[in-house]
Order: structure tokens, then C-alpha cells, then sequence
């Protein structure tokens, strides 16, 4: 709410020092916007505003308004910020409207890699990636002389290393909060082993020796961290950083330029990024590969969705990328990758790739499961084996709830 | 009074009741015995994601909901009897724990982990603030004149505090490297960490509620005192009564109402435990059956929502108030009766 205001107040101070300077067009039809509220969508929706008429409004739980905003008749919003995970319901409801015509029409700067076709039709514009990494201080493995872990093996080691050097309070930092950080810690290690988390008819496919491997590969890691790694989220981890009480984390690359904000962190300039740590040296990075993007609602006029499009690709363009190169590893073009984008880059491009997340209803409600069932794994209340039973059950029951499965 | 003004000045709020009450509890009532699902049919559709420099497209197969022709999602409802309560409560790993000679088993269950908690929170605070209001009360009552005003002032603080915010500044002496850990990390020299294990989440989260209700016992009780009888209180000094015997035999059962309201009140709050969880994020630790009705109806990032399972455990909340509430509301019956 505070952040609508201000960006309102933002809107109209630039309104009256005669803006529209970096827009191609002067916007007269209102144009609403939802997001998250991270640095990037910051800085894309104050790109729309110079446009004029834009009323951006940015919120870290977005997704619980989104698609029942979507839904009504007219639309609350007109373009909508999505990501892997919360395109689904948008899709699924049939919410966003196709956006083809308007990208031939509008979209000449667009990459092919910032189109995002759902059964042959785009339905999203993608505007960057983002994937948990490793990140390290150089500095310390430098003086340890530990090599950059490629491995999880080599990830154990050189924590015992450093713990034993004593540098540092904890060695590893890790967005294990319960709840959704916890599950998309697990989905990460578990891609790391290849093996798919679903059958091919919706059932549950986590109770094996994957499964097994991925759960006590977290608990070793867990010998190194803050003994409160259950409530330790992505700011959590950051802040853990900046202040130089980690050596290394598992994070996502939006959080790699606070690294080097010079007014919050220590250890600027000592943080570099690295692939995501695999489990076997010839495997896929043990992380999931996400984009963030926007969309158009459909239960707006034709007309409005023209200007808001327009709108969005003015908001996504290379003059606002230049300006924002550190925000995040953008998909616009226009985009030098810095230091801390190293890592995110190396974990995209690496043979064979990290599975992106899958944007799909079964994929929602495993989530869920996860986040609710895998503290009591590391609480020590229950074996990895019976964690990953109750696992399989409560998304058994879950998705019988929603219709997935009989 | 007569009928008419009585239903005017009643009127309103029973309008009220039946709006926000009474309506919402009904269909919640319904709706944990139904099953709301979308019709799913699946697809096989290619979808292009970006990948590094070039898009990858996978053809995979995915659930998809019928729109009807306004485009919305087409549903079915079906009355289901007790089987959202069952998947609640799962009756089945109960049994097997049990069978199997591991009761403890039963508490790695969301229902019964946040059971035993909400239940053991809700009993073990409530002789605390009831114990603590009272201290309070008489230690304001004996000050002097002048302290009382202060005195009231600052003990009422904690019941102002907006009660999420009061959890948070707590959490925020004790997370991590905050300053009260820290202080005590100094004198004793041992790493602390009080959010690593349930037990030390469970004992912050009872001061909490114990720190937060504890002035309104106080506030009641306060005013309860003022109207002690002098007399009686007067004679029991000169029968030689202690101070602890004149509270036993004479300020107490003069409260005694004022106590049972309190409890009742108390045992009602405590049970619908919330801010606590997320106050101090315990959720890996410590659930109440609140946050439990709560994470059901939370919308995952796919839009689902467990509505069915939420309504049962919501309408088990109820039952569970209404099965603490029956002792103390059988002796108000009683006293009432009797005072006719």
C-alpha cells in the first residue's frame, strides 16, 4: 500500500516536470498494473509510468490476489506481473488473453527468448530469468585456497574447511524458511538427481532413493548453517551476507546485486557467483530455472489492451535496462551481464540444463505439501523415508481435493 | 422496557449477527461436507520458456479446466458426508501408529501437532494471566495514591501493542544475533539460538500471550477490588486474619465471577491462537489449529485452495472452543439458577 502511494506520488511529480521524455507515446487511457514489488519490477513500472496514466501497484503477494482480479469482469488490472509458478492459474482460468498479434504489431524489439508460447500462442513476454546459484566470497576461498565446489561433495567440503578456518559464523546460508522456501529448497535438490516428480498420470513419484539422497544432502548441509535455518528466508540470507556471517548460499540471482549496494553490505566486491552446485559432476545443476514476465488480461476492451501492451513494451525497453543493468539478469536486449550475473549465467547454460519450473496445477499443489511436511524431517521428528510417505500422502489428498487425481 | 424498544435497540446488532455470524458459519458448515473441483481434462500442449540465449520448448501434458462458453472454469459439487473431516483428522494414520507401538507417530500429523499445542497453550496460559492480572491488581490497589496512575499506565502497554507487531518486536529481541540473545550469549558464553528447537519457540510464545492478555485480567480485576466490602475485610483483620487468609476467604470469592469471566474470554482467545505463528514464524515448530484452517485456504502459486478441509477444520476449531467451554459454562448456569 505504502509503496502504491508512493509510486502515485512518484507518477505525478514526474508528470509535472514534464515527463513522457523516455516514452515513445503520450498514454491517455488508464493502464493498472500488478506485480511483485522486487527491485526489477520496480524499476519496469516506473519505465511505464513516464508513459503517463499508468497506476502501478507492487506487492510481494500478489499471487493471492491475481487471479481473482483477473477473473472479474472488467479486469482490476490490465497487465499483470507472473512467473513460472503464477501464470498457472491465469492460464488455466483463461484470464490473460494471447498476445500475438499485438507482439507483430508492437513488439519489433522482442527476443525470441523473451516469448513465452503456451500451445502456440504467447501468452506471456518475459523479461528476465532468475534461478537459485551458488554465491561465494571469493576472498575467503582465495585465502583457504578451496576451489569453486561444483559438486554438493565439494560443497561439504569446503564448509568443513572454512569451519575449521573459523572465518566466518556459519559457513553455508540457505532459504530453508518453512513452508515455501523449505519445498523450493527440496525441488532444487531433487532435480539435481534427474529423476521427474511426477509419474505420468499426476502421481507422486518422490518416495525413492532419490527422494532419500536429496533430503540427507540437505541435512548434511544443515551442520553448517545458522541452527535456525528453518526461519531463514531469501532477506534472511542476503542480510546474512552483507553482514559477512555466511560463506557461501544456494540464492537467487535478483538478490546478487545487493551484494554490492555499498549503504547496506560489508562485503562489497567480495561476492562472486558460481554455477548451482550439481550432484554428480556430468549431472544438471540442482536448481530450478525460473522467468518473471507480464501478461494481459482478456476481460478488458481490445483497444485497452492495445494501449497496455504498448505500455508494458515502452516499460520493458532497452533505454530502462541500461539504467537497471544490476537489477537483474534480464532477457531485454541491451543487457551486459555483470559480475554477479556470472553465476546465474553459468548455472542457465550449463549441459545438461536445470529444469525449469513447471507451470502446472500438480506442480502447485506438491508445493504446498512440501512446505507443510518437510520440517519435520529436520526438526528430527520423523525419518526421510516416512518425511517423504507423508509427503506423497498429503499431495495425494490434496489433489484428490482439487480433481487432479481420482 | 417494553417489547418495541427492546427490538430496536436489539434489532440491529442480531441483524448484524446474522449477517457476519450466523450466515458464514452455515455455509461453512455446508461446505465441509462438499467437494467443489473444476472439470480437468488433459492436454498435451508445447510450451517455450527462455532458456539461456535461446527459448526451450517441451511438449508435456498437462491438467486443464473446461471453460464454458462465458469463460469461466466449469465445476462440480458433490456432497461427500465426513470425508474432509477424515483427511483432516486421518483417522487411518492414527490407528497405525498407534497399532504400530509408535504413539508419537500421531503428532507428525499437521491436525494433531496443531492440537496438542493449541491445547496445551491455551490451558497452560490461562492460570498464568489470570494469576498475573491479580498480582497486578493488588500490588496496584496497596500502592500509593499518587504511583497508581503510572503504575496502570505502563502495565497496560502490552494490551495497546497491535498484537502482530507485539509477537514481531519479540521475535526481533531474539532472532538470530538480536540484542536480548546476544546479551545472553555474553554473560553465559554459550551459543544460544532460541529459534532452532520447538520448546524455546513454545516458551517465547506463551510469554507473549501471557505478557499481551495479562492487563485486561488486570483492568477487570482492578475494578472488581474497588468494590470489595470494607466491612467484611475489616472484621476479618480484627479476627486476626493473615493478609493471605483475607485473600483466600474473602477478596477471591468476591472475584469469583469476574474470574470466570476472564477464563471464559481467555479460553476463547488463546484457543483461536494465530499471530503467534506468525509472529514468531514457528510454523517447522509449532502450529495452532487456526493457522492450520489458515494454510488450507491460502491459494498455492497454482490458485488452489484446500476450501473443503479449510471448512472442516474450521467448524473442528468450533467444536473444540465449545468442548473447553462447557465446564465453566455449566457452573455460570448453575450460580445464575441459583441466584433466582
Amino acid at each position: 500500500m505504502k509503496l502504491k502511494t508512493l509510486l502515485a506520488a512518484s507518477a505525478i511529480s514526474l508528470f509535472a516536470t514534464g515527463a513522457y521524455a523516455q516514452c515513445a507515446f503520450e498514454n491517455e487511457t488508464p493502464v493498472k498494473s500488478l506485480t511483485a514489488g522486487f527491485e526489477a519490477w520496480k524499476s519496469v513500472t516506473d519505465a511505464m509510468a513516464e508513459c503517463g496514466n499508468v497506476e502501478a501497484e507492487l506487492d510481494q503477494e500478489f499471487r493471492k490476489k491475481q487471479p481473482a482480479a483477473f477473473a472479474a469482469d472488467p479486469s482490476l488490472y490490465h497487465i499483470g506481473g507472473v512467473a513460472n509458478g503464477t501464470i498457472t492459474p491465469l492460464l488455466n482460468e483463461g484470464t490473460i488473453r494471447p498476445l500475438d498479434a499485438l507482439v507483430e504489431k508492437y513488439g519489433q524489439s522482442l527476443t525470441p527468448n523473451q516469448l513465452i508460447r503456451m500451445d502456440g500462442n504467447i501468452m506471456a513476454i518475459a523479461m528476465m530469468v532468475n534461478t537459485q546459484h551458488m554465491m561465494y566470497r571469493k576472498d575467503i576461498f582465495d585465502d583457504l585456497g578451496i576451489a569453486t565446489p561444483v559438486t554438493y561433495d565439494d560443497v561439504l567440503a569446503a564448509a568443513e574447511a572454512i569451519k575449521e578456518a573459523g572465518v566466518v559464523d556459519y559457513p553455508i546460508g540457505a532459504t530453508m524458511k518453512s513452508g515455501w522456501n523449505l519445498a523450493q529448497e527440496f525441488v532444487n535438490m531433487f532435480a539435481g538427481y534427474g529423476e521427474p516428480m511426477f509419474n505420468g498420470d499426476s502421481t507422486p513419484n518422490l518416495n525413492n532413493e532419490s527422494g532419500v539422497a536429496a533430503l540427507e544432502m540437505m541435512k548434511a548441509l544443515t551442520a553448517y548453517m545458522d541452527p535456525e535455518f528453518l526461519t531463514s528466508d531469501s532477506t534472511y540470507v542476503q542480510q546474512q551476507f552483507q553482514q559477512g556471517k555466511i560463506a557461501m548460499a544456494n540464492l537467487w540471482a535478483s538478490r546478487g546485486g545487493a551484494m554490492d549496494d555499498e549503504g547496506e553490505s560489508q562485503v562489497v566486491g567480495k561476492v562472486f557467483g558460481a554455477s548451482a552446485p550439481k550432484i554428480t559432476a556430468d549431472g544438471p545443476p540442482a536448481t530450478t530455472l525460473w522467468w518473471d514476465g507480464a501478461v494481459v488480461a482478456s476481460n478488458v476492451s481490445d483497444d485497452e489492451a492495445e494501449n497496455a501492451f504498448r505500455v508494458m513494451m515502452e516499460g520493458m525497453d532497452t533505454a530502462m535496462v541500461t539504467q537497471n543493468q544490476n537489477d537483474a539478469i534480464w532477457l531485454i536486449s541491451g543487457y551486459e551481464p555483470n559480475r554477479l550475473a556470472e553465476g546465474a549465467i553459468a548455472t542457465a547454460m550449463s549441459q545438461p540444463g536445470p529444469m525449469s519450473y513447471p507451470s502446472t496445477v500438480e506442480m502447485g499443489l506438491m508445493h504446498t505439501a512440501l512446505g507443510n511436511e518437510l520440517p519435520t524431517f529436520f526438526t528430527g521428528d520423523r525419518s526421510a523415508a516416512d518425511t517423504l510417505a507423508a509427503i506423497e500422502a498429503a499431495y495425494t489428498t490434496a489433489a484428490q481435493e482439487a480433481g487432479v487425481l481420482e | 422496557m417494553k417489547m418495541r424498544t427492546f427490538a430496536m435497540f436489539v434489532g440491529p446488532s442480531v441483524f448484524m449477527m446474522m449477517l457476519f455470524i450466523a450466515i458464514p458459519l452455515v455455509t461453512v458448515f455446508l461446505q465441509s461436507f462438499q467437494v467443489t473441483q473444476p472439470i480437468l481434462e488433459r492436454v498435451e500442449v508445447e510450451r517455450c520458456t527462455p532458456g539461456f540465449l535461446q527459448p526451450v520448448c517441451n511438449t508435456e501434458v498437462v491438467n486443464r479446466p473446461l471453460l464454458d462458453d462465458d469463460g469461466k472454469v466449469q465445476t462440480t459439487t458433490e456432497w461427500v458426508g465426513l470425508q474432509s473431516y477424515s483427511r483432516v483428522v486421518q483417522p487411518d494414520q492414527v490407528g497405525a501408529a498407534i497399532a504400530e507401538g509408535r504413539p508419537g507417530d500421531i503428532l507428525t500429523i499437521p491436525f494433531w501437532r496443531a492440537l496438542r499445542f493449541t491445547v496445551t497453550f491455551t490451558l497452560i496460559t490461562l492460570p498464568l494471566v489470570i494469576g498475573l492480572g491479580l498480582a497486578i491488581a493488588l500490588a496496584v490497589n496497596n500502592a500509593v495514591r499518587q504511583l497508581r496512575g503510572q503504575i496502570i499506565f505502563v502495565s497496560l502497554l502490552p494490551f495497546i501493542i497491535t498484537p502482530v507487531i507485539g509477537a514481531l518486536s519479540i521475535r526481533w529481541l531474539f532472532i538470530g544475533d538480536g540484542i536480548l540473545t546476544s546479551l545472553i550469549e555474553g554473560w553465559t558464553g554459550q551459543d544460544i539460538a532460541m529459534f532452532a528447537q520447538g520448546w524455546t519457540i513454545e516458551v517465547l510464545m506463551l510469554f507473549y500471550r501471557v505478557w499481551h492478555v495479562a492487563p485486561f485480567a488486570f483492568v477487570i480485576f482492578y475494578a472488581g477490588l474497588q468494590t470489595v466490602n470494607q466491612d467484611t475485610l475489616e472484621s476479618a483483620i480484627i479476627d486476626g486474619a493473615s493478609r493471605w487468609q483475607r485473600l483466600r476467604y474473602v477478596v477471591v470469592p468476591h472475584l469469583m465471577p469476574l474470574i470466570i469471566f476472564i477464563a471464559l474470554i481467555h479460553l476463547m482467545d488463546a484457543y483461536r491462537a494465530f499471530e503467534e505463528v506468525v509472529g514468531f514464524s514457528s510454523q517447522a515448530h509449532r502450529i495452532t489449529l487456526q493457522w492450520l484452517t489458515y494454510d488450507f485456504l491460502q491459494p498455492d502459486d497454482a490458485g488452489n485452495r484446500a476450501i473443503s478441509r479449510g471448512s472442516a477444520s474450521a467448524m473442528l476449531t468450533m467444536i473444540g472452543i465449545v468442548i473447553l467451554l462447557i465446564p465453566l459454562l455449566r457452573r455460570t448456569w448453575r450460580d445464575h439458577k441459583g441466584a433466582r
